[in-house]
């Protein structure tokens, strides 16, 4: 520690050492952690966003019958919805926490690639913007779903070319931001850092960044495809030419499955980060969550055609996808056991950050088990593209994805800021939050089972009640939320003010190095490297 | 399970002030009525239970361990951190499991994909949006769409209340029939986008993909009026094409084969017959409402981007010929209607479109000129 300070203290001269002054430092800034933040406020930003959307979907299914948006705008809105959830907030968050964490859990000063780091975040806000630009477009936005089917994603008026050039920004920007974080993580590491020593956030990270590198260009080849079809004649996807419109489906969910790994792999990482810290134990089976997790990354590859079983594949393909897909649930219980074991015989406390991670592991839990409901392909014959599809899918991105940034919020905010958040205020989001979430999801177990199909405006007057529950929920969850802007801009300005000590957490230090620097850390994290290399989380 | 599940519904109702609901809500997947649909359940609740155990297991360990570990009781931390033999047993045992649950799911996957052997072919297409239906036994051969009330109540601010019409968005004007007993082999295509011809009562949904063909089959032991609906998004109206399948006794089917084939007689004698206009425009409009509405719009205002106007529209209000070649073969969105209306029903709705909908052009066109129209037009594929 001395060490650092001491470091900073011989520099303190020099300009680069410091941010640029006014707003031009957050155009140009190449600081890992002023773009973690420029990334983690976008996030967030998009996340009311695609949340005001999913708030519409909500308001028209409130009731049966049609009050407000027409059909076509409501397929708009379940579209971007998904997109700007996505790619516009889950994936930036997880991308922003990586840019904040790596370089001061691996004990380096800054990312590898610092200006392709710039780049890449500029790339993605352009992409999005595009994207939303659509909105404004004759036709409308996309209204085929985020997986953009054809021959319907053909239907699309003007906003077509503008959304496919959108999916390549974004796809370029999480390429380089993949490729920053592999080179941070295998050149930049501290001495005594090896592999098997590293927390777990940087190791799922890093099989994420491989996974990333593999599928986006699959799907910026997808999207392609579309767009020579719609504008340059080619057949890919049309049987009229030789094509197959079921080719995009594999295309597109080669990219697909494994993306959503994309979004909960990082998630387990922090999951494995808080948990240890408040059971004030060590992390149960480090070298099987690694492994665990590699195991979930290769068989995110093998197990695409699963969200396909109803397209018309022979008999031995329904067969292979519904095998392969079991056999996720291995690895993945192992995680959930893993957690529980890290919790036994602990001595837990029950603070913001902890709260949202054993909700996490809860309700992850559920949506594993209607995961494993529908791997089995006869049974996903009555489940596909009904709302128990819909609250499976939420119950892994909200309460799971989601819930851990939350944790993940509280968790590193002190640490960011030197300031404390309220507790009181953060209870109270984690309570709202965690009723109101299952208020919202559950009862969509209920409206699948019963019949009612996905991506519908208007239904049968059998699924009113649950619908309305849904809805109410929803409302509530969205409420609820600004609760968490609060608490973010409440601490960014000085929160309880109380001043945190550099470990914030008990003993969090022995865990992981960002502890050992302090709150706020640095500009340049670690301008020498760390002697000591924590080890309890193995 | 579900009595709890009910009660905890019940209650979360009550507390809403909505009363136990009125309408007939379920939980759970319904049972169907066929064997393989049974099957699923079977299979289905199976593995509902399975991870219900599971749940009940791990969820308990972690729920005792957060009641007694915790600091504030004074627990103090133990430091394990691994146990080998734990971590071998916790990844066996799902193994076992998951094998115990593939066995039966084979068996039924393998049931659910054998279309031999069956007494008798439907083929369903898949249009925006309506279905299709063709009877390659017997040619029979119909267009189902969602029927006139529901279709009233689903515009945006209708102001009617949806309760007031029977089986809203899940009733048809012409439902598909097919016998109980039988083993009936359904081939799936569609005319322009991908759809999925649902009916949870029969077990299994299969998607219409346009070019290609895909196979499924069922045999309903019961008579009975089963309903579903398109589950693959497929364009603005996807939430407003149903499916109802009513299945007969052999006698009562029968009577309905002979019932529709005399009305394809008395179609074809009404084709050849002179209409007056006012007939014309009478029976345009209702083939308006049902075909072009979704589209055109009730008023023939259009779509401003994406659907033309109807009212002054340059075609509809040029020459006749024209536009009837146009709706023959079709146009980019806009199906080829040459092979979905009789041509009483072409010709009604061309009469209604140039003297209706604020448009009033004065001329006519006759049923037989249609007839001859469409069967000089070959069966064309693609409209380029």
């Amino acid at each position: 520690m001395s060490a650092v300070v001491a470091e900073h203290d011989a520099h303190h001269e020099h300009h680069e050492h410091g941010p640029a002054k006014g707003l031009l430092r957050w155009v140009i800034t190449t600081n890992h952690k002023d773009i973690g933040t420029l990334y983690l406020l976008f996030a967030l930003t998009m996340f009311f966003v695609g949340g005001a959307m999913a708030m519409v979907i909500r308001a028209e299914l409130f009731e049966p019958g049609m009050q407000f948006v027409n059909p076509q705008f409501f397929n708009s809105m379940t579209t971007m919805h998904a997109l700007v959830m996505v790619f516009g907030a889950v994936m930036p968050a997880f991308v922003g926490l990586a840019n904040w964490m790596i370089p001061m859990m691996i004990g380096a000063p800054d990312m590898a690639l610092p200006r392709m780091n710039n780049m890449s975040f500029w790339l993605l806000v352009a992409g999005v913007l595009l994207l939303a630009s659509t909105l404004f477009m004759e036709g409308g936005a996309p209204a085929s779903g985020w997986t953009l089917y054809p021959p319907l994603v053909l239907q699309t008026g003007k906003a077509l070319p503008f959304a496919i050039f959108s999916v390549h920004l974004l796809g370029i920007s999480s390429i380089m931001g993949a490729i920053n974080i592999i080179a941070t993580i295998f050149n930049m590491r501290a001495p005594g850092m090896t592999l098997m020593k590293m927390p777990m956030f940087v190791w799922t990270w890093l099989i994420t960044a491989f996974l990333l590198i593999a599928i986006m260009p699959v799907f910026a080849g997808a999207v392609t495809m579309l767009l020579t079809d719609k504008f340059f004649n080619t057949s890919f996807f049309d049987a009229a030419g030789g094509g197959d419109p079921v080719l995009y489906q594999h295309i597109f969910w080669f990219f697909g499955h494994p993306e959503v790994y994309v979004m909960i792999l990082p998630t387990f990482g922090v999951a494995s980060t808080i948990i240890p810290v408040f059971a004030r134990k060590p992390l149960f089976g480090y070298s099987s969550m690694v492994y665990a997790t590699a195991s979930i990354a290769f068989l995110s590859f093998i197990v695409w055609a699963h969200h396909m079983f109803t397209v018309g594949m022979p008999i031995a393909g329904e067969l292979y996808f519904m095998y392969a897909t079991m056999l996720i649930a291995i690895p993945t219980g192992v995680k959930v056991f893993n957690w529980t074991a890290t919790m036994w015989k602990g001595s837990m406390t029950f603070e913001t950050p902890m709260l949202f991670s054993i909700a996490f592991v809860v309700l992850f839990t559920m949506g594993g088990f209607t995961g494993l409901m529908m791997s089995v392909a006869p049974v996903d014959f009555q489940y596909h593209d009904t709302y128990f599809i819909v609250a499976h899918f939420h119950y892994t991105l909200v309460p799971a994805s989601v819930f851990i940034l939350m944790a993940a919020g509280y968790f590193w905010l002190p640490k960011w800021t030197g300031h404390m958040y309220d507790e009181r205020i953060g209870r109270l989001h984690f309570w709202l939050s965690v009723v109101s979430v299952n208020i919202l999801f559950f009862p969509q177990h209920f409206l699948g089972l019963a019949g009612m199909p996905r991506r519908i405006p208007d239904y049968a007057v059998q699924f009113a009640d649950w619908n309305m529950i849904s809805s109410i929920g929803g409302f509530i969850f969205g409420a609820s939320q600004l609760l968490f802007l609060y608490i973010v801009i409440d601490t960014i300005k000085g929160g309880t003010g109380e001043k945190v000590t550099d470990e914030v957490w008990e003993d969090a230090a022995k865990h992981s190095l960002e502890w050992t620097l302090p709150s706020p850390p640095p500009y340049h994290s670690f301008t020498t490297p760390p002697t000591v290399i924590p080890t309890e989380h193995i | 399970m579900k009595k709890t599940k009910q009660l905890f519904a019940g209650l979360i109702l009550m507390a809403l002030g909505l009363g136990t609901a009125q309408a007939e809500y379920t939980l759970n997947l319904m049972r169907g009525v066929t064997k393989v649909s049974n099957d699923i359940y079977d299979l289905h609740m199976l593995i509902l239970w399975i991870c219900v155990f599971i749940g009940i297991g791990v969820f308990g360990t972690m729920f005792y361990s957060i009641y007694h570990h915790r600091k504030s009781r004074g627990h103090k931390a133990e430091q394990f951190h691994e146990n080998t033999t734990v971590e071998i047993i916790w990844t066996i045992i799902p193994t076992l499991i998951l094998i115990g649950m593939a066995i039966p799911a084979t068996k039924a996957m393998i049931e659910l994909d054998d279309v031999q052997e069956s007494e008798m072919s439907i083929k369903v297409t898949g249009h925006q949006w309506k279905w299709e239906y063709e009877y390659l036994d017997n040619g029979i051969h119909f267009f189902s769409s969602l029927d006139e009330a529901s279709n009233k109540v689903r515009q945006v601010g209708s102001g009617i209340d949806p309760r007031s019409v029977p089986h809203y968005l899940l009733n048809v004007d012409k439902p598909l029939v097919i016998p109980t007993k039988k083993k009936i082999r359904f081939v799936f295509t569609s005319a322009d986008v991908i759809h999925s011809w649902w009916v949870p009562d029969l077990g299994w949904k299969k998607d219409t993909n346009p070019g290609f063909i895909n196979e499924s089959w069922t045999s309903v032991d019961e008579p009975g009026t089963y309903r579903g609906q398109c589950t693959e998004l497929c364009g603005k109206d996807h939430g407003f094409m149903p499916i109802v399948v009513i299945a007969m006794n052999e006698p009562d089917y029968n009577a309905w084969v002979e019932q529709q084939k005399a009305a394809i007689a008395a179609e074809a004698g009404s084709a050849s017959k002179q209409w007056t206009n006012e007939e014309l425009i009478a029976k345009g409009k209702s083939v308006y409402d049902t075909n072009c509405s979704s589209c055109h719009m009730a008023d023939g205002a259009g779509l401003s981007g994406t659907f033309p106007a109807i009212t002054a529209s340059k075609v509809v209000t040029g020459d006749i010929n024209a536009q009837v070649k146009l709706m023959l073969d079709g146009k980019g969105m806009m199906p080829a209607f040459g092979k979905i209306l009789s041509p009483v029903d072409f010709a009604a709705v061309v009469t209604y479109t140039r003297n209706g909908l604020g448009n009033s052009v004065g001329d006519s066109i006759q049923p037989s000129a249609i007839q001859t129209l469409q069967s000089a037009t070959p069966a064309a594929g693609k409209n380029e």
